[in-house]
């Protein structure tokens, strides 16, 4: 492999204010953990509300976990795993200095990103109409017609609907910020991609895609941590 | 000299009166932390005032520093000293906070509602007061509280007692005054545009002037107001005495365990009886469907306390029958006798039934 | 008088041009822009305490209503807190000294510097915006469900001021992390550093950790109140409770945002003015990660008659007692600093060693409310008014305004009129302490917070307090004017006029855009003041 033999820093990115191209990569991928450190905090104070309901409203997160599609969360979940393993391809590529590579998996990134998103949005939409979105117009009924029988659980006429509102407050709280982290992404991917196409990046300078990969994996864990918590929990 | 015409002293004041049985021990408390906070305050100030003007640029003195081997030792003072300090304090205020914490099983049980913004007092005698407390001196008094909207927060500063009445949730103080007297009662938390006005008087008699001030009252008892209640809610169709295994009986429930269908095991108490009358599906007992409708919204929270009044005035039965049984299924949740328990509503007596077993 | 010029070019010089202000990256002129930016709020948020602090001179609401009395309590505290106390001394004093102290030629992310300040102003725009179309009444706490679903004023926008001013916050701490673990200069090694960069470190850690907390917390209230999402609603099932471990677990550490940097300040200045090197310099280097660190499990004792349980109680005062031990460490070393010194009482160290006794009052009053059944009586009362304004006024403000006297003749060029300086440290010291010293005696006697009424006993203590606030606010106007005046008529400035060791004193006053013509190499530790009488600097520059 080409990557052993290291290539020449390219120091025409070099800022006035660094030594050397090493520090200032050194700064930037120290940079990102500490932002990817933040990001674990914010996202934290919902999921440790999520545990505090989930604790005490066991059945009425399960009556509301049932409502949510698992087929379309475990699509969603491959695809978005897909996409860090293109995204990954992406920084190997741009390490190795091919520019077709990178901006094919760059792309390829961008199209499984924003075809989360589509299955995402169809989610909420059916979420809409059956009523099932937080605030005035929320109707939890037990039993809906939406759902199979033989995923209805038997208990569910005695759930609280207030708590199972509570369940999609969350749900809805959680899913919207990592859309919200998804879109972003997505929109520095296009970025990137323009500026790939153009040959900015190569193996002596790829900080921004290095950085924007760890961007995506991040997101994608956290989707991994949101799938089972608020699809699969029984 | 009765408490109500006592007036409160608006003189200047640095420190406040003494009025409960907790008052002298956290003075007292107070009083170490200050000597501490003095001391060190006093200390530093000294120290900074000498050592600036002793070493001042223009002195000639001894300026050569030493080794650097006293370092440790200076600093393992100034660590250990503070840390002994504070465990102290954190012992002492542990102490009397725990002793504040626990309820005494011998008083007086009154029930407060904070709503914006006043504070509505329930005795269980039937007089009720908006803004006043009256309480007798030398019995404890405990206030089982909540609130109608936001949080706010009962303060007696002269009893050094404050507890937050949060929304949904029961939560309790106790004190037991020492003093007669009128003292201010506050609301602590912020609660909204009026909260500086939801403030009111505590009145401390003597128990001859307490029972003539209840006696003077003409309101129900909230045990016969809760019965009332209890018919006009048509509770009593399912829950009446004798029978229907649709539901348990109420008698000789409170305070008693109960299996759920889960398989745990609560104690119904206020808060386990106020979910059940707004959400009776959250904690079925153990072989009962869940069939009776939700209260929520039907309800004021001093209409539920009525309830519950009167629910534990149900439980009159003294449980001498050894350890008590977790009420697991319809035939076993009646009491042994063929004629249940009549519910002893207190109307004439005044006095609302005690809990014999906790 | 005649008014001279610089004569070498430096960052001031360098581009007179508006659009060179706005569009800068330079870490120093960024600082500036935070400088006048903060300035403006601290005198809106002073302008507030001023009308309530009168309303507060008799018994009767008489000159406010109870509707604009919420209102100005609540724009205190957020302006106070979010929009000068955090930002004060990182983003003004860091920005300008931290590159420089290092020996760096600027900040990691130059261009992330200039974006926090832009993103802070957005949420300084909003808040203010908030303000002007009514104002919010929750106090700064925000607590639900007061917030979320009573109060019909504007909560959101306030709230999503305060969420947008967070990221610049949490982007100014990411920067300085960075900043100092990849571009110390050579042989700076980290027992090298000046405790103001071990104090900035420990904040940053503050910053980037616990903003996002309650950048998410109020995001959800918002999403509460403005999309009738409910989330901690009681009715619905939703806990108030879960709200304020939320808020505190910020909020408590964002108290160590705004003193720890301050401490850091001391360090600088009593070690300067003492011609001594820092007492157990690794002890407060320490320290201040500890406070750090400690601060985040302290955050339940604001919380101890709220309902929570009887052992959360218990193992948050208990972690709420650890704190004392790193402040006491700090408070003695910095007393033993000035044994065998050789002192001098400039404006700067006036102001330190001001800081240093109401820190200790402040701080020990601290143990007051961390101990249980003392918090019982006083929690929410004029005792926690009165403690955290000694913590908060008393240390962070008192270092803030000790550190821009200190570095002004570096940051302008310019010296600031001596006399004026020691009157108006003198001045804030004594209207600060009669402002709030009563407080705490009325908290004691049981005088709540946030009221705009009270009873009639707790006057006397009030129009003392009062009285103080009159002088204390006299106190900040005159560095106001006499700093500006310094501006076009101070004296010109050496490069190190204080005759102080540390890199920024090494570079010109004011320094080039780039701060050192070649990096600098480092081969003492800091502090090294030797016999404590030359004023000539030590060049450790090669």
């Amino acid at each position: 492999m080409e990557i052993t033999a290291a290539p020449m820093p390219d120091t025409r990115h070099v800022a006035h204010h660094f030594d050397d191209a090493e520090q200032q990569f050194v700064a930037a991928e120290l940079g990102m953990w500490v932002f990817l450190a933040t990001e674990v905090l914010f996202f934290g104070g919902v999921f440790c509300g999520y545990a505090i309901y989930r604790f005490k409203y066991a059945a009425e997160f399960i009556a509301g976990s049932h409502r949510l599609d698992v087929w379309l969360g475990t699509v969603n979940t491959a695809v978005l795993l897909t996409s860090s393993l293109t995204m990954a391809l992406a920084v190997h590529a741009a390490q190795t200095s091919r520019r077709g590579a990178l901006v094919r998996n760059l792309l390829l990134t961008l199209l499984l990103g924003a075809a989360f998103l589509g299955v995402k949005g169809y989610e909420y939409h059916h979420k809409f109409e059956e009523r099932l979105v937080p605030g005035r117009n929320f109707r939890f009924v037990a039993h809906s017609a939406h759902v199979p029988e033989s995923l209805q659980p038997a208990k569910e006429e005695k759930v609280d609907p207030r708590q199972v509102e509570l369940f999609f407050s969350l749900y809805f709280a959680m899913t919207g910020l990592h859309a919200l982290h998804m879109i972003i992404g997505i929109g520095v991917l296009a970025v990137l991609i323009v500026a790939a196409g153009r040959g900015a990046f190569s193996g002596g300078y790829f900080t921004p895609i290095e950085m924007t990969g760890l961007y995506w994996h991040f997101v994608d864990i956290v989707w991994v941590f949101l799938f089972p918590l608020l699809y699969l929990i029984r | 000299m009765t408490g109500s015409e006592c007036q409160m002293d608006p003189g200047f004041q640095l420190f406040p009166e003494q009025a409960s049985s907790f008052a002298p021990g956290v003075d007292a408390l107070y009083g170490f932390l200050l000597g501490v906070a003095g001391f060190f305050t006093i200390l530093i100030f000294l120290a900074i005032v000498f050592l600036a003007l002793y070493y001042r640029r223009s002195a000639v003195r001894d300026r050569k520093r030493g080794s650097g081997a006293k370092l440790w030792v200076l600093e393992a003072i100034w660590i250990i000293v503070p840390l002994a300090l504070t465990m102290v304090m954190f012992l002492w205020g542990t102490a009397a906070y725990i002793e504040q914490r626990v309820l005494p099983a011998d008083a007086i049980e009154l029930t407060v509602v904070g709503k914006q913004w006043m504070w509505k007092i329930q005795h269980p005698q039937g007089r009720s007061e908006i803004n006043e407390l009256h309480v007798p001196v030398g019995q404890p008094v405990v206030l089982r509280m909540i609130s109608e909207d936001v949080i706010h927060s009962f303060y007696v500063p002269a009893f050094r007692v404050k507890m937050d009445v949060l929304p949904q949730r029961y939560t309790s103080l106790w004190f037991q005054a020492t003093q007669p007297g009128v003292y201010h009662l506050f609301c602590a938390e912020y609660c909204g545009t009026e909260h500086a006005d939801m403030s009111g008087r505590v009145i401390v008699m003597q128990p001859s002037a307490y029972a003539e001030w209840l006696a003077g009252g003409r309101e129900q008892p909230p045990v016969t107001t809760g019965e009332k209640l209890f018919a006009q809610l048509r509770c009593d169709t399912c829950h009446y005495q004798g029978g229907q295994p649709r539901c348990p009986s109420l008698a000789n429930l409170y305070g008693q365990p109960v299996r759920l269908a889960d398989g745990t095991i609560v104690t119904v108490d206020e808060a386990y009886l106020r979910e059940s009358i707004l959400n009776p599906a959250a904690k079925v007992v153990a072989g009962y469907q869940t069939i009776m409708p939700t209260f929520e919204g039907q309800l004021s929270e001093e209409q539920i306390f009525h309830l519950i009044e009167y629910i534990e005035s149900l439980s009159v039965m003294p449980a001498d029958t050894g350890q008590p049984t977790p009420v697991e299924s319809p035939a076993r949740g009646f009491p042994a006798s063929s004629r249940a328990v009549t519910p002893r509503s207190s109307e004439g007596s005044g006095q609302i039934p005690r809990r014999t077993s906790e | 008088m005649t008014v001279q010029g610089f004569a070498h070019r430096n960052y001031l010089n360098a581009d007179y041009r508006f659009r060179s202000w706005l569009w800068t990256t330079d870490h120093k002129r960024i600082a500036i822009l935070y400088m006048i930016s903060i300035t403006m709020f601290f005198f809106v948020g002073g302008a507030a305490a001023v009308l309530f602090r009168l309303e507060l001179m008799t018994p009767r609401g008489d000159l406010t209503i109870a509707e604009t009395y919420n209102r100005l309590f609540t724009l205190h505290g957020v302006i106070m807190v979010f929009f000068f106390l955090i930002p004060s001394i990182p983003a003004v004093l860091g920005n300008f000294l931290l590159p420089m102290m290092i020996g760096a030629r600027d900040l990691a992310f130059p261009r992330l510097n200039l974006a926090s300040w832009y993103i802070f102003m957005l949420g300084g725009v909003m808040a203010v915006g908030a303000i002007i179309a009514g104002g919010a009444d929750t106090g700064w706490t925000f607590y639900t469900p007061y917030s979320s679903t009573y109060t019909n004023t504007n909560v959101i926008l306030m709230a999503l001021g305060v969420f947008v001013a967070g990221f610049s916050s949490i982007l100014t701490g990411l920067n300085f992390i960075v900043t100092i673990h990849t571009m110390r200069a050579p042989g700076l090694t980290w027992f090298r550093l000046p405790l103001f960069v071990w104090a900035h470190y420990a904040t940053s850690l503050i910053m980037v950790l616990g903003t996002p907390v309650i950048a998410i917390t109020l995001l959800l209230v918002v999403l509460e109140r403005g999309l009738g999402i409910p989330i901690f609603d009681p009715k619905m099932g939703g806990d108030p409770l879960l709200f304020q471990h939320l808020f505190w677990f910020y909020s408590h550490p964002a108290v160590y945002i705004m003193i720890l940097p301050s401490m850091g300040v001391i360090s600088e200045i009593v070690a300067c003015f003492a011609r001594n090197r820092v007492f157990g310099y690794k002890f407060i280097a320490f320290s201040s990660l500890a406070i750090a660190v400690i601060g985040f499990l302290v955050w339940g004792h604001h919380m101890f008659v709220s309902g929570q349980s009887v052992y959360a109680g218990m193992v948050f005062s208990f972690m709420s007692m650890l704190v004392a031990v790193p402040s006491a460490i700090k408070v003695f070393n910095w007393t033993a600093t000035l044994h065998k010194g050789a002192v001098s009482l400039e404006t700067p160290m006036l102001y330190a060693l001001g800081f240093i006794g109401l820190f200790t009052l402040g701080g020990l009053t601290g143990l007051f409310l961390a101990t249980l059944a003392i918090d019982v009586h006083v929690h929410d009362t004029y005792f926690v008014v009165a403690h955290f304004h000694y913590i908060m006024v008393g240390g962070a403000v008192m270092g803030y305004l000790g550190g821009i006297h200190f570095w002004w003749p570096k940051m302008t060029g310019r010296m600031y009129p001596e006399w004026w300086g020691r009157l108006s440290a003198g001045i804030i010291f004594i209207g600060f302490n009669l402002t709030f010293f009563p407080q705490f005696v009325l908290g004691y006697l049981g005088m709540p917070r946030r009221v705009h009424e009270y009873v009639e006993e707790f006057q006397v203590l009030n129009v003392m307090s009062s009285a103080g606030a009159s002088i204390l606010g006299v106190g900040y106007l005159i560095p106001l004017a006499y700093l500006i005046w310094s501006l076009r008529y101070g004296p010109l400035a050496s490069a190190n006029p204080w005759g102080a060791t540390g890199l920024e004193w090494q570079t010109e006053s004011p320094p080039t855009t780039f701060n050192f013509d070649k990096t600098p190499v480092v081969r003492e530790e800091a502090y090294h003041y030797d016999t404590g009488l030359t004023e000539a600097s030590h060049s450790h520059v090669l």
